[in-house]
């Protein structure tokens, strides 16, 4: 281990810092205050000098992986390069010293922004209208679910409390759903890897909120039969929920509004190319169709007659509403279709969302134009396509058809060597590559998720390949080097199991 | 294949049920803690809870993924195995020898609609 490598505790040294505050000018001093608000004792905090700083997180730094420094198939993930123009232009102080709560009429310009950029997702995606406030891709499923739920609910519809999520679905589409209040009701995928819609039709009824559904799904797979699903759904009465974690293969092909999607969320984290923050900001926008739209969240942007923006913040702004109704709802007496905001499912964000991440995705959109933007999916489809056909030989592949941008291997096609998928996915560390997901979905035992994305060149494909092929080998030759794997990492094998089973998360109890 | 035991049911989601009078002892058969790998939670029920036959009742999480558990049987919950909330580990060891719940049961006709030790070898051969 280098001395740098050590925690930022252990390089502490007491007394050592690396700032220097001015003279306290005032008169008033921190003594002055009650003693119960005083802390007792000084915080556990390390010193250090500026450059123990700087070597420490620079060397941490470069124990990372990322995007920028190898290929990552990490399916169901979309890891695609991110512009570094998306950058410079979220860094730009016109935009990047923007503060939430300027006036309206001083913020003109990024309002614009914001509203061309949700009419640019419309367009893509073929719904009507657009928040962009939600935070990550679990919250448009929350955001998108509580627009369902309202939509019923202004109905007076009060039965439909369930809703149907494939087995094969992320996890974050039950989660949210039973976040949201709803009671969730599994639907099988048969033999191809698709929602069996002989499955499907005995669920449907008027208690049914909707389908969360994902197109391509986990499987890489286009589900085929979705206008006979959403036909299907439409006639009990509910609504369907598009997933957009897979929107990368379809962007510009196909329209999840022209399928019979009500609702959808995106992840610009993936498909729009802003980054994946390692838990920082990410965005999920949430489309609706248009008899939808007057559940929207708010904070909302809305453009008066003449042409100024302004922030819709949920209150009644229709003459008729009588004083002092309030936000929200049915107070005021407006129909379900206002769209002065009071209609809508409620608040979901302090703000309008993530703007410096809003502007990497307006960013990527302006860059590809309306020709280069419809390129993306059949190169992504292509790449997974290429790296399937290449290994198939060697590793199992349950579901032999045309994929999408990902795909599924079941583990080695030799399972008697005992090298599980954990195994492969560790070794690939020690070659330089991240490993693609493993273990999910959970139709496949051995599953490994590869998604490759359209950013990659044939021969960073071919390199993966050729590794993976000699993993195949070593399998067979040398089954202990996987087994062990990784050598050459920063930390070795993990014992994730007591570390799920005792976990120590306070480097004092270290 | 992983093993079974002659003389309890067994469910499609992996539970096996042991009777003993009007008691259904319930657990996790050695194939679903094998599939799941190493377990690091149990997500158990409370005493006296009512559970409808093919209800959740609890859950299993490994470092791999985190799985539903469903009652095999109407009834009411009338002890836990309070030992695996410290030893999910167990379940690993030995499938058959640690019980999860044991439960009252309504309607012990119920028992018929599970399998026998050799039908659900038969379903996890195809799994």
């Amino acid at each position: 281990m280098k001395y740098y490598d050590k925690l930022i505790f252990d390089l502490s040294k007491a007394g050592r810092q690396g700032y220097s505050l001015p003279v306290n000018r005032w008169e008033r001093s921190v003594s002055e205050l009650p003693a119960g608000l005083l802390r007792s004792d000084v915080p556990a905090l390390p010193e250090v000098s500026e450059l123990d700083v700087v070597r420490h997180y620079t060397n941490l730094s470069q124990m990372n992986f990322g995007v920028d420094s190898g290929f990552y198939p990490l399916g169901s993930c979309t890891m695609k390069y991110n512009p570094k123009i998306n950058e410079e232009i979220a860094a730009m102080p016109a935009f990047a010293g923007l503060h939430p709560l300027q006036p309206a009429s001083t913020v003109q310009g990024a309002l614009r922004l914001y509203k061309d950029l949700a009419h640019a997702l419309s367009e893509i995606t073929g719904m009507a209208q657009f928040t962009l406030d939600p935070f990550a891709g679990a919250h448009g499923e929350l955001t998108g679910l509580m627009v369902i739920r309202q939509y019923h609910m202004s109905r007076g519809d009060l039965k439909r409390t369930r809703i149907i999520v494939p087995d094969s679905a992320h996890g974050t589409n039950p989660a949210s759903a039973a976040v949201c209040g709803l009671e969730i009701v599994q639907v099988k995928s048969n033999a191809a890897g698709l929602v069996d819609v002989e499955d499907l039709k005995p669920l449907l009824d008027d208690t049914i909120a909707g389908i969360m559904m994902t197109n391509p799904n986990t499987l890489g797979l286009f589900e085929k039969e979705i206008k006979e699903i959403a036909a299907l759904v439409h006639e009990c009465g509910g609504l369907l929920y598009y997933d957009g974690a897979n929107m990368n293969p379809l962007m510009g092909v196909v329209r999840p509004g022209d399928m019979g999607f009500d609702v959808l969320h995106l992840n610009l984290h993936k498909t729009f190319s802003t980054p994946h923050g390692g838990g920082g900001p990410g965005a999920g926008p949430v489309g609706v169709a248009a008899h939808l739209a007057s559940h929207l969240p708010v904070p909302k942007v809305m453009e008066a007659e003449d042409g100024t923006l302004y922030i819709a913040d949920g209150s009644c702004r229709c003459e008729s509403a009588p004083e002092g109704a309030g936000a929200f709802g049915p107070a005021c007496g407006c129909k379900p279709e206002c769209t002065c905001g009071c209609q809508s499912c409620g608040q979901i964000s302090g703000f309008m969302g993530n703007f410096g991440v809003l502007l990497r995705a307006y960013t990527y959109i302006l860059m590809l134009g309306k020709q280069n933007i419809k390129m993306v999916g059949p190169l992504a489809v292509l790449g997974a396509n290429y790296i399937k056909e290449s290994l198939k030989d060697c590793f199992k592949l349950p579901i032999p058809t045309v994929c999408k941008h990902e795909f599924v291997f079941d583990g080695l096609l030799d399972q008697s060597t005992g090298v599980t998928t954990l195994d492969i996915a560790k070794r690939l560390l020690d070659y330089g590559f991240h490993a693609p997901t493993i273990y999910f979905p959970l139709l496949f035992h051995q599953a490994i998720m590869i998604e490759p994305t359209e950013t990659e060149s044939k021969e960073t494909l071919d390199g993966f390949i050729e590794i993976m092929r000699h993993i195949a080998a070593e399998a067979i030759s040398d089954p202990e080097s996987l087994k062990t794997a990784p050598h050459t990492t920063p930390v070795r094998r993990l014992d994730e199991t007591t570390a799920a089973r005792q976990p120590v998360l306070r480097y004092r109890d270290m | 294949m992983a093993k079974t035991v002659e003389g309890l049911y067994y469910s499609e989601s992996h539970e096996w049920v042991k009777v003993e009078g009007n008691v259904a002892i319930v657990g996790i058969t050695d194939f679903a803690q094998h599939a799941m790998g190493d377990l690091s939670y149990v997500d158990m029920p409370e005493v006296d809870d009512e559970l409808e036959k093919g209800e959740e009742f609890g859950a299993v999480e490994s470092v791999k993924a985190a799985s539903d558990l469903y009652s095999p049987v109407t009834g009411t919950v009338v002890e836990i195995n309070e030992e695996l909330e410290d030893a999910p580990e167990l379940l690993n060891q030995d499938a058959f020898a640690n019980w999860i719940m044991k439960v009252e049961m309504s309607d012990p006709s119920e028992l018929e609609t599970l399998m026998d030790a050799a039908a659900y070898e038969a379903m996890c051969a195809n799994e």
